[in-house]
């Protein structure tokens, strides 16, 4: 494999799993704040005991997403120095951005929330999570805001005679519509996957029968929060869906496999033919769907891949323009998929506990339980989705990304690093994994305060 | 002034912040094993940086992201170039990271004293390469015309970025062994200031060496002046702590390295990085910036919040001043069969 191979390797693995601990972080750390201000204001323990348990969820997470974090910084020099040199100047700064403004918030508060219980008045504690919550979605903001610059690049003008851009409105790269449009999905999934975790994690518990005072009304809020967030989730994407039709055309021609600009297109559900969508054998089609999400209009025009590819040949010269279709069509599809089922059995199951209802059969605890999978993958797919549907790009219409790699990097040291990383991250996922499954079965223990001692017992303390 | 040398000067200061605050949470964890006799102890230590050490790593965050945007030539053929020396301290990080959290979470013998290594080994292995890092940069390395790093890992690694290494590593054990004198009480506090004194005799003649050999070789008037100076408050701060004023020591040894990184990046200057190939082909402050509108507009930024995130972290430090002690360390009652180790390990 060449330099260039493996570098893209290595960045959609460390992104991928870099993104299987944030959306939870994000999403989490809100859930937990509203549970510590619950206990505030109602005083019931029962907040107390949700807000530690679930606390501890979430900071073996975050520390997970930190510290793989750290690689995304520093793997654009690293790996794609030519990028860097290329973008710094308008890259750069919302990335500046985001270590100022929203690490330094959130690391410095998680600290005083995990450390501050009993030293700190209790508004001044609840304050503490919620800054650490907002640091989080902050954070997701200017990173968003960068990569949607890659999708959608605006506020700059390229520097005549050198292979640079430069920014030329700020402003225009903090309100891009691509970056508003990507937060809010990111922010609404970033709920999925938090409440797959609420659904998962009490569902375990309900159907056992343990802990039911605490881990019913998760359950039901889990599902309820799963059902918005899913609703949200597909308005928000519907929204994408129409910049991208304008903004990157190719990738939304990419997302169904439609080869030819038609009217009326219609939207295939599965397909089975050939494996880049060129020739079909059997297919599902909703007629005049792709069109509706494209355009608003049912007979709205769509446009296909080879007229795309046409265009941009006359627009960019000579060569190809087509992202890898097999998959574009299948992340998108399963995007889409993995996020409506996990919304579907969400319903499901508030029908299902309706009224104190506590389900019986034991298929009710074994879905709940194994759907903590879909928006997790969904979530996945939706990034390999937007990656690889901007590709050949990394900034769209600026720079392929053959032209992003590294020239002095060695194919060695990419083999060296990303053996490194993939190996570390194998390892942290089983452990923080196993952590989580070891904490989730011990429960949500009674607050009992402690003989002798004058303050209850510190609950994250190293 | 140019906007330019005021972005080199600003992630100068960003550099001296890093290696001031994360250089004693990496002394702590380099000590975690020597110093920490049984779980107890290593529990307060790690809880002396508990609540600090992840905003002090935001430093190093926000030094790589105003490199980036800032001087984008110097970020991408710096971290191109420094590829497995890079590697190596991200994977330190991230074991070192992860260990505070995951060492707390189950509560065995075995388990902690595993994560206690990997907590040395993710301090230390850091604390070498930033000085060896740094050295290099001052020093120079093969860059082509195309700013293109044209060496391998082990161009790194010669005597004087190993000095500069062996530098970091001490210093940064004095600082955190100077920081547990000052934030424990009890046993610790003495083994802590015994332990002090001996890094500083390590510490003392290698940074004298270091600033000497970089001054006689990089040296500017300017730098001179900065580099006795910190030779100065490095000799200052280990008589402190040799007398036991714990509080002076640690502003010393905090001066020596702001000291140090100020005389490294004015050696530096008007270089961001020298290339040894052809000095025509060394990166400078004004050839790898960004063009004045980015930096105008980071240079707003940072004026007003970096006022603020100082007011909030210094704030942390404020709330958890309080000597930390082996009653302040609740053992849980379900357990209570904490195995205490035997006594008379290294100290």
């Amino acid at each position: 494999m060449t330099v260039l191979e493996l570098s893209r390797w290595q960045f959609g693995i460390t992104t991928v799993y870099h993104f299987i601990f944030v959306p939870l972080t994000i999403g989490l750390s809100l859930v937990v704040a509203c549970m510590q201000t619950a206990w505030q204001i109602k005083k019931d323990p029962v907040y107390l005991r949700m807000t530690k348990f679930f606390g501890k969820i979430f900071l073996i997470n975050f520390a997970v997403g930190v510290v793989t974090g750290i690689v995304q910084e520093f793997q654009f020099g690293m790996n794609w120095s030519a990028y860097s040199v290329f973008v710094g100047n308008v890259f750069g700064a919302p990335l500046a951005m985001e270590a100022l403004l929203a690490f330094f918030l959130e690391s410095t508060f998680i600290g005083l929330w995990i450390f501050g219980w009993n030293k700190l008045p209790p508004r001044v504690h609840l304050a503490t999570i919620w800054l650490a919550a907002i640091g989080t979605s902050l954070s997701a903001y200017f990173i968003l805001a960068a990569n949607s610059w890659m999708q959608h690049p605006v506020g700059y003008r390229v520097v005549p005679g050198t292979h640079r851009v430069e920014l030329t409105s700020i402003w225009a790269v903090l309100t891009n519509s691509t970056a508003i449009a990507a937060w809010t999905h990111v922010f609404v999934a970033s709920f999925m996957v938090a409440a797959a975790v609420l659904i998962a994690v009490s569902a375990w518990h309900v159907g056992r029968r343990s802990q039911l005072e605490v881990f019913r009304p998760v359950l039901r809020l889990g599902l309820a929060i799963m059902l918005a967030a899913g609703i949200a989730t597909a308005v928000t994407g519907d929204v994408q869906a129409r910049l991208m039709d304008s903004q990157q055309p190719m990738k939304m021609a990419a997302a169904e496999a439609l080869y030819s600009t038609s009217d009326s297109a219609s939207f295939s559900l599965f397909t089975i033919g050939s494996l880049n969508g060129s020739k079909e054998v059997w297919s599902v089609r909703v007629p005049d769907l792709l069109s509706l999400i494209a355009t608003l209009d049912p007979h709205g025009t769509v446009q296909g891949i080879n007229n795309v590819e046409r265009a941009y040949q006359k627009k960019y010269g000579p060569g190809s323009y087509e992202p890898v279709i097999p998959v574009t069509y299948w992340s998108f599809r399963l995007m889409v998929g993995f996020g409506s089922l996990a919304a579907l059995l969400a319903a499901i199951g508030l029908w299902l506990t309706r009224r104190r209802r506590i389900p019986r059969s034991r298929w009710f605890y074994r879905v709940a339980l194994w759907s903590l999978a879909l928006p997790y993958l969904a979530a996945a797919m939706g990034w390999i989705f937007t990656e690889m549907g901007r590709q050949p790009w990394t900034v769209f219409g600026l720079l392929t990304t053959a032209q992003s790699v590294s020239p002095g990097v060695t194919a060695s040291s990419v083999i060296i690093s990303l053996t490194v990383f993939t190996l570390l991250y194998a390892g942290l996922a089983a452990i923080a994994g196993w952590l989580t499954v070891r904490h989730v079965k011990a429960g949500a223990p009674e607050e009992t305060e402690q003989p002798g001692a004058a303050a209850p017992l510190p609950v994250f303390q190293y | 002034m140019s906007l330019a040398t005021f972005w080199f000067i600003l992630i100068a200061i960003l550099w001296a912040g890093y290696f001031v605050l994360e250089g004693f949470d990496f002394g702590v964890g380099i000590l975690l094993p020597f110093l920490g006799r049984d779980d107890t102890e290593r529990r307060v230590m790690i809880n002396t940086i508990g609540p600090v050490w992840d905003g002090n790593e935001v430093w190093l965050l926000t030094a790589g992201g105003a490199t980036f945007a800032a001087f984008p030539l110097w970020y991408a053929s710096l971290f191109s170039g420094f590829y497995l020396a890079l590697l190596l301290i991200l994977a330190a990080l991230i074991v070192r990271g992860v260990c505070f959290e995951f060492r707390s979470k189950v509560d065995s013998p075995r388990w902690r004293a595993n994560w206690d290594w990997a907590i040395f080994a993710g301090s230390a292995l850091p604390a070498l390469l930033w000085g060896v890092a740094f050295a290099n940069i001052v020093r120079g390395v093969p860059l082509n015309a195309a700013h293109v790093y044209t060496g391998s890992l082990l161009t790194l690694l010669n005597w004087y970025g190993l000095l500069g290494g062996l530098v970091t590593l001490s210093l940064f054990t004095l600082h955190g062994a100077i920081f547990l004198a000052v934030r424990t009480s009890g046993e610790l506090r003495p083994r802590a200031h015994r332990a002090a004194v001996r890094c500083a005799l390590a510490a003392v003649p290698l940074a004298a060496v270091f600033l000497a050999v970089t001054q006689y070789s990089h040296g500017k008037p300017a730098t001179d002046v900065t580099a006795a100076l910190a030779a100065v408050t490095l000799i200052g701060a280990a008589y402190a702590a040799f007398r036991g004023w714990e509080g002076w020591a640690f502003a010393g040894t905090a001066v020596t390295l702001v000291l140090a990184v100020a005389t490294l990046f004015g050696d530096l200057w008007p270089n961001v990085l020298p290339s040894s190939t052809n000095p025509a082909y060394s990166l400078t402050v004004d050839n790898a910036s960004s063009a004045h509108y980015t930096l105008v507009v980071m240079s707003w930024v940072a004026i007003i919040f970096t006022p603020v995130v100082l007011g909030y972290q210094g704030w942390t430090y404020w709330v958890f001043r309080k000597r930390l002690t082996r009653s302040d360390i609740v053992v849980p009652p379900a357990t209570g069969t904490e195995t205490v180790e035997p006594v008379g390990g290294r100290s």
